[in-house]
Parts: structure tokens; C-alpha cells; sequence
């Protein structure tokens, strides 16, 4: 099922229409309306009455994530705060949190954008979803709330965590849907076999899972360990929350809704728009947002975006699976190693499962240390220390060939790697630079 | 003539084994032999129990890896040779031992010696026919 079949599968002329009328507006809006957005139109020489089209979009100066907390709370709001309604805060490892503010306007989109991705990935009004992203300041669990209470599906809203009563939910409800972070899914199953359930038999047809990377290979881990269709939902708290682009059924990239959310792929070094398939940096602007309209927002997310039209009938541009986000991306010793290849690496690996992080250290003039801890799990462990040692001789190597870097494993106990609010922390950087 | 042996994933970090005894402690759990192997990142902690399935489980649940294999059990003589003599005879059969570890029985005059072998069934069968004797899984279990 569409969900918005007149938006979702319009002609390209058209859409670029509507883009070009919505971009107008929200230029001149938060023109009015952000001073901080006053300032830097004026700085880098641009009116809104330059912004004649959708392409004029390549005229306006980017928004950064250091905007946001340079502003925090409120100086990139655009409507007054008594029109806010609700207020979610991300978590800043450096500096500042990053707030959003939305209105009431905002949560209607929201609801919009949530019911055609939980259609898009294939859900059915009257279909039950286990919602065990977390609620509270989080975007994931409320944004898959307002979308499944707009779509008309039954929501059992879990949050995150409680893993035991999770799959009791589960069991006694026999969800259709489950919305939760990849790594939870996987780490549910280890659970569900302990307490002697079959993952397999689960009563979950369709994940839809996000708020972190993740590889195709853990794809295929998660479809065949659950026995489910799996796909990707994408968003950001900065843009809306969950609900950007979703995949569909044929999990071939994900639809981003363009009538909204204008997507661009640029240069990260340039800034430089990458053509049709290139790779590059995900930038963002949002077309009808009222509380926090982000003009040109890099989302630091590395993809590729082509505008043929899916086997679904979707006409809405499609990004590929994210290749990782460049604040996950570490470079060590001059390299860019993102944790997505290595978790590729021990998938392909037989048996192990994607529990790891990675460790940069630089001791006082040496060069830098990678050090990866991978959990071993009951299918890869042996009472042999030699086939242990021979497995961390194979992930050595296979890394050090993928990514021409040497790293030390190490293997370690499971459960040792951090988990909050079941994403795993994957990179931990010791250096100080 | 097999015996269940339990193996534990250990960090070489402090306090993992006392963890691992407390565990086993905590549930009445005897253990019957021991060994632990390690290498400067890691141990495997190998033991025989009686309660192989709860020990087993509890490990579990105290969020350790934990693996099942079997093992024998070989009675030796203990004197100087006794050992020599049924390393000799696994030699000549063409079995390779991949690890063992050995204990001496409270009371008697027999050690008993633990091996991890690939290909069980031949080394049963080589040892048996060299006279040397085998003990039950029950027996070692209430040693």
C-alpha cells in the first residue's frame, strides 16, 4: 500500500514544481524569522528573491551540525517558542545537546512522513507494531507513534530495553511489525534462544530498523536469525526524527520524501553537488518544516541518490543504505576506516556477529593503534585456545586486506561492549589530537 | 566411556575466574576437574560436573560463553611410565591428543587423565584393545 500515492509517485516535473513553490517559501520564511538565518544569507550575498526555483538551492550557504549547538537552546528556531509543542534533546557527547522544537504543523508531517515509511516497508492499517525504540527524548520511539497512530495500526509501545519482556510482548500479541535499532534485533535473538524460543517461529513479519548503520550482511543476519523482511528506515533528529527515507519491500535504496525533505548529494570536501549515483555527503533542506526548517543541513551521512523510479511504482528518489556517517568514521594512520567495513568483515566471517568496537589509541610519539574487541559468541567459541587464536588470526588479516590497516583483535567476553538504548557504541578514540 | 566436559570464554581480566567459582557456588554446583588455558588476551576455563545441563545454563545466565565437548577419561598407574605408556599406545594408533590435563584420585593408587581428542571413537577403540581402562562418564561425575 501508498500511502500518499499523489506524492509519492509523482512525475518528476511536477515534484520539482511544488519543490521550487515550497523552497520559495521557507527561504523567505526563515529569513523573517531565524536571525541566524538573516545573518548568514547576508553574509554569503543572498536574497531570498534570488531563489527562483528548486535549483537555486545551490545559491544558499549550508547549515552544520555546530549551528545547531552554537544556537542551543533556541536560536534556530523559527516560529515563536510558545508555538512549540513538543521538544526532543540528543544527547552531545562534545559541547551542547542538539534540540528540536516542533509544532504542531511539524507533528503532523511527522505522523505523514512515519505512515508512509510503515507503508512503505509494507505495513497494513490494522496490523499490530512492537515499538521498542525508545520514548522520551529520543525521536525513535515517539516519531514511529504518531506514524503508526496516523496509519491506523495497533501499537504496543515497548520502548527500548526489557529484553525478556519484549519477546513476552511478542509472544503474547503477535506483532506484525517490529521498530527497533539492528543491533537490538540481534541481540533479542541471543536472548530468545537462551529462554528456548525459536527466533524463526517469531510472530514478526517486517523490521524496520534504523537509528544506526548497519551492512547488508547484518541484513542477512538479522532475515535469516528472525525469519523476516528487513529494512532500513533513515532519519535524523535535526531534520524530523525517523521518517526521512524508508525502504521498501524490494530493499533497493530508500525513499526519501523529496516534497518535504529536498535531498542533494554534495562533495564533503568541496561542497560540490555529486551527480546522479556518485557518493557523497547527504544534505538535507526542509521544504515545509515551521518550527526548525533546516536550510542545507549536512547530515554527515555518506550515500548516493538516483531518481529512476522503483519496482514499487514510487517516484521518490532513493538513497542507498547509508556507507557510514563521517563522525563514525575514524581515520587512523591516514586511513578512513568506517565501522561498517568492519563489521562486514567478521559477518562474512562465519558465525560471528556484529558485537564490536573499535579502539584508536596514540601513545605519546607513536603512531596510532587500532584495536578491535569482538565478542565471542557460543557458535564461533571453541574449548581450543588454537582455534580461537586461529579465528583472530583470520579477522586480523581480513582487515588488514580490506582495509589495508594493521589492527589487533582481541576477543572478548559477551555483553562486554556497551549497549545504550541497545546501539552499540562502536568507536571509542583514546587520541588526543 | 565419553565424558562431558564444560568450557568457559575468560577475559584475562581480574576477578573472571572468582566469578565463574562463585556462579557454580551459588547453585550447589561441584566441580569434579580442571583445567584452564591461557594466552595473554584470553583463557578457556575447561570443567567436569557433575550437573553438566545447569552448570551450564547458569554460566550462561551469568553472561559467559560456554561450550559443551566431549572428552574421556583414561585410568593410568601412578608411577613413573604411566603416562608414557598410554601416550605411546594413542601414538601408535595414529591419534592426536589436542590438549589433556591429569588429577590424582583421593583415594588409590590411580591418576586419571583427561584427554580432548578429534575422533573420539577410534581412540576408545585403541586404547580398550591396548588394556588400558576407560571410566565412565558416572564415574568420573562422582569421583
Amino acid at each position: 500500500m501508498i500511502w500518499n500515492k499523489e506524492m509519492e509517485c509523482m512525475g518528476r516535473k511536477n515534484m520539482q514544481e511544488i519543490q521550487s513553490q515550497r523552497l520559495k517559501k521557507i527561504v523567505s520564511y526563515v529569513y523573517r524569522n531565524c536571525p541566524l538565518y538573516k545573518a548568514k544569507f547576508d553574509s554569503s550575498g543572498v536574497k531570498p528573491s534570488d531563489v527562483k526555483g528548486i535549483k537555486d538551492v545551490q545559491k544558499l550557504p549550508f547549515t552544520v551540525k555546530d549551528d545547531m549547538r552554537d544556537s542551543y537552546p533556541f536560536g534556530l528556531f523559527s516560529s515563536p517558542v510558545g508555538e512549540v509543542k513538543e521538544i526532543h534533546v540528543s544527547s552531545g557527547t562534545t559541547g551542547n545537546p542538539t534540540v528540536v522544537g516542533y509544532t504542531k504543523k511539524d507533528l503532523k508531517l511527522w505522523s505523514e512522513v512515519m505512515a508512509r515509511s510503515l507503508c512503505c516497508a509494507g505495513a497494513e492499517p490494522g496490523d499490530r507494531i512492537q515499538i521498542a525504540y525508545g520514548y522520551g527524548l529520543f525521536t525513535g520511539g515517539l516519531g514511529f507513534h504518531y506514524g503508526a497512530l496516523e496509519m491506523g495500526l495497533t501499537i504496543i509501545p515497548a520502548s527500548s530495553g526489557q529484553t525478556k519482556r519484549q519477546l513476552k510482548l511478542m509472544t503474547d500479541f503477535k506483532p506484525r511489525i517490529l521498530g527497533c535499532t539492528p543491533s537490538y534485533a540481534l541481540y533479542m535473538a541471543d536472548e530468545a534462544r537462551e529462554i528456548g524460543l525459536d527466533p524463526r517461529e517469531s510472530s514478526w513479519e517486517i523490521g524496520i530498523f534504523g537509528a544506526e548503520p548497519w551492512s547488508d550482511s547484518m541484513r542477512k543476519e538479522i532475515e535469516a536469525t528472525w525469519n523476516m523482511l528487513a529494512t532500513d528506515v533513515y532519519g535524523l533528529s535535526e531534520i524530523i526524527g525517523p521518517g526521512v527515507a524508508q525502504e521498501c519491500r524490494h530493499k533497493d535504496g530508500l525513499h526519501i520524501w523529496s516534497d518535504v525533505f529536498y535531498p542533494e548529494v554534495v562533495n564533503p570536501e568541496t561542497g560540490r553537488a555529486a551527480g546522479e549515483g556518485e557518493a557523497g555527503e547527504l544534505v538535507i533542506t526542509t521544504l515545509t518544516k515551521s518550527g526548525i526548517p533546516l536550510i542545507r543541513y549536512r547530515t554527515r551521512d555518506n550515500v548516493s541518490i538516483t531518481h529512476e523510479k522503483c519496482r514499487c511504482g514510487r517516484t521518490s528518489p532513493r538513497i542507498s543504505k547509508i556507507r557510514g556517517r563521517t563522525d563514525d568514521m575514524i581515520v587512523v594512520r591516514g586511513i578512513n576506516v568506517f565501522p561498517s567495513q568492519i563489521e562486514h568483515v567478521l559477518l562474512a566471517i562465519e558465525g560471528t556477529q556484529p558485537h564490536y568496537q573499535l579502539i584508536v589509541d596514540r601513545k605519546a610519539g607513536e603512531m596510532d593503534e587500532l584495536e578491535i574487541l569482538v565478542e565471542v559468541e557460543e557458535k564461533v567459541f571453541s574449548d581450543e585456545v588454537r582455534k580461537l587464536q586461529v579465528l583472530e588470526e583470520k579477522i586480523r588479516k581480513e582487515i588488514a586486506s580490506v582495509l589495508s590497516i594493521s589492527a589487533k583483535v582481541k576477543l572478548v567476553e559477551p555483553r562486554t561492549i556497551e549497549r545504550s538504548e541497545g546501539k552499540a557504541k562502536r568507536v571509542i578514540d583514546r587520541r588526543k589530537l | 566411556m565419553k565424558v562431558e566436559q564444560i568450557s568457559v570464554f575468560l577475559e584475562n581480566k581480574s576477578g573472571r575466574l572468582a566469578e565463574v567459582a562463585e556462579i557454580l557456588a551459588r547453585s550447589g554446583i561441584n566441580i569434579r576437574a580442571l583445567s584452564l588455558a591461557d594466552t595473554a588476551d584470553f583463557g578457556i576455563l575447561r570443567l567436569i560436573v557433575k550437573e553438566t545441563e545447569k552448570a551450564k545454563q547458569v554460566l550462561k545466565e551469568g553472561g559467559f560463553t560456554v561450550g559443551k565437548t566431549e572428552v574421556i577419561a583414561v585410568e593410568v598407574s601412578d608411577r613413573p611410565g604411566g603416562l608414557a605408556g598410554i601416550l605411546n599406545v594413542l601414538n601408535g594408533g595414529g591419534i592426536n591428543v589436542e590438549y589433556m590435563y591429569a588429577f590424582v584420585q583421593k583415594s588409590g593408587n590411580n591418576a586419571i587423565i583427561i584427554f580432548r581428542i578429534d575422533g573420539l571413537e577410534k581412540a576408545i577403540d585403541v586404547l580398550q584393545k591396548a588394556g588400558i581402562r576407560i571410566l565412565k562418564g558416572e564415574e568420573v561425575y562422582s569421583l
